[in-house]
């Protein structure tokens, strides 16, 4: 499922432009192939994904990512743990735990938490949506769409909502000794939150949605 | 060195005298500063400067997050540090093997070799290593992929600070590794996304030619 090696040399024109693709890893130049939904064209040097068209993939996206704004905002305000020591139950939330350096010696920490685990994730998920809704319900992008998905592709290393759900679990086993400790419902939501992100991400390739965005926002 | 190549030479975005977009994969002309399909800054594959002071940065907080404790737990009065290593130690006492296991590598066997890898990467490239295979750049990948979940053990100090709060028993606070600690893994990320991976296929081109 490679594309042939490019024979694109003589590369003129903004039009013809378009019909290049460039490996993100390797700088590998190609020219834009036909792959069949459900197929995937991968760099030939490097083996980066470089087309995986799936049908109705805009709309999966969407869905996707709306359904993980939904559980990031059940996540925020429910308790994702709860822990009893002396007959007296306390509960935290996600907003508790990353408010909480605000109190001590480290506000630039509390700030550095708070956009990991809840601003950045947030953010990124708003961008998706609002860049990738309209074209999935077949109408043209919305103003700086391309901004938007940019930017949430920019923040992606920094969104860790994933990372945070283990931490909650290895913080649980670290109290376990000290107090009797559940998890809440937020812990659910949240990690539900990963495996739909998980499937986000291995759904459809970034340069596909790419070039679909482009087409459809030109015409 | 015959294994060194699986392909014939590769025609190149640089030869052909266009810049790929890394965000978008989108062809741009050579004189392009920004990404004509998603607007990103065009990066002319850079030296190594940035990738080697993000790095040293990130060695330089990563001494204090070892030496300094990363969480202070004061019991019935008495005071106890903690520091990394000395987390991971405690649960493997308390026969949670697993879960030790997973902050000694987040927390000291990924940024290790994280160092490791991103300075060998560096000075391959600098000093034009040939290529064997991909091995290479599949470290690369490997570095970009991994080095963020190292930012666990911050959130378990930020998830135990919020809860013991207002516990009188105990109070736990943060102590000066749980910053120096964050800090390092985001200059080390930084390091990472600042070294272009078109610098390390770039070894294998001028050996072709
Ligand atoms: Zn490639
Ligand atoms: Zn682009």
């Amino acid at each position: 499922m490679t594309d042939r090696q490019n024979e694109a040399g003589g590369t003129d024109g903004a039009g013809a432009l378009s019909e290049l693709i460039v490996c993100p890893s390797c700088d590998a130049l190609y020219k834009v192939a036909s792959v069949p939904n459900g197929g995937r064209a991968r760099c030939a040097r490097c083996g980066h994904s470089l087309m995986a068209p799936r049908e109705n993939a805009m709309a999966r996206i969407v869905m996707l990512a709306a359904t993980s704004l939904v559980l990031m905002t059940a996540a925020l305000f429910f308790p994702f743990i709860e822990i009893t020591a002396g007959g007296i139950t306390r509960r935290t939330s996600v907003l508790d735990a990353a408010l909480t350096f605000s109190q001590s010696l480290s506000l630039p920490l509390a700030l550095a938490v708070a956009a990991f685990i809840i601003v950045l994730p947030v953010l990124r998920l708003v961008a998706i949506v609002y860049a990738l809704a309209p074209m999935s319900l077949g109408w043209y992008a919305p103003p700086h769409a391309r901004t938007a998905l940019r930017l949430a592709e920019e923040m992606k290393p920094w969104a860790m909502a994933e990372i945070f759900v283990i931490g909650v679990a290895v913080a649980l086993v670290k109290i376990a000794g000290l107090a009797h400790v559940g998890l809440g419902a937020a812990f659910w939501a949240l990690a539900l939150l990963v495996l739909v992100n998980i499937l986000n991400d291995n759904f459809m390739c970034r340069l596909t949605l790419w070039r679909t965005l482009e087409q459809r926002s030109r015409s | 060195m015959a294994h060194a190549r699986t392909t014939q030479p590769v025609l190149t975005a640089q030869k052909a005298g266009l810049l790929g977009c890394r965000i978008c994969g989108r062809a741009n002309l050579g004189t392009a500063q920004t990404c004509s399909r998603c607007g990103a800054a065009l990066s002319r594959p850079a030296g190594l400067q940035p990738v080697l002071a993000w790095l040293l940065a990130g060695l330089i907080v990563y001494i204090p997050a070892n030496t300094y404790p990363m969480l202070r737990t004061s019991m019935l009065g008495e005071e106890t540090d903690s520091t990394i290593l000395g987390g991971a130690i405690d649960l493997a006492h308390h026969g949670s093997w697993g879960v030790a296991g997973i902050v000694f590598v987040a927390s000291i066997l990924i940024p290790i070799a994280k160092f490791i890898t991103i300075g060998y990467l560096a000075v391959a490239v600098h000093r034009g290593w040939p290529m064997q295979g991909r091995t290479r750049f599949h470290l690369y990948e490997i570095v970009e992929f991994i080095g963020r979940w190292s930012m666990i053990d911050v959130f378990v100090v930020a998830i135990l600070v919020a809860l013991v709060q207002f516990n009188l028993a105990a109070t736990i606070a943060p102590g000066i590794a749980a910053v120096s600690f964050a800090l390092s893994v985001i200059f080390t990320m930084l390091a990472a996304q600042a070294f272009d991976p078109r610098l390390i296929w770039q070894s294998a081109d001028t050996d072709t030619e």
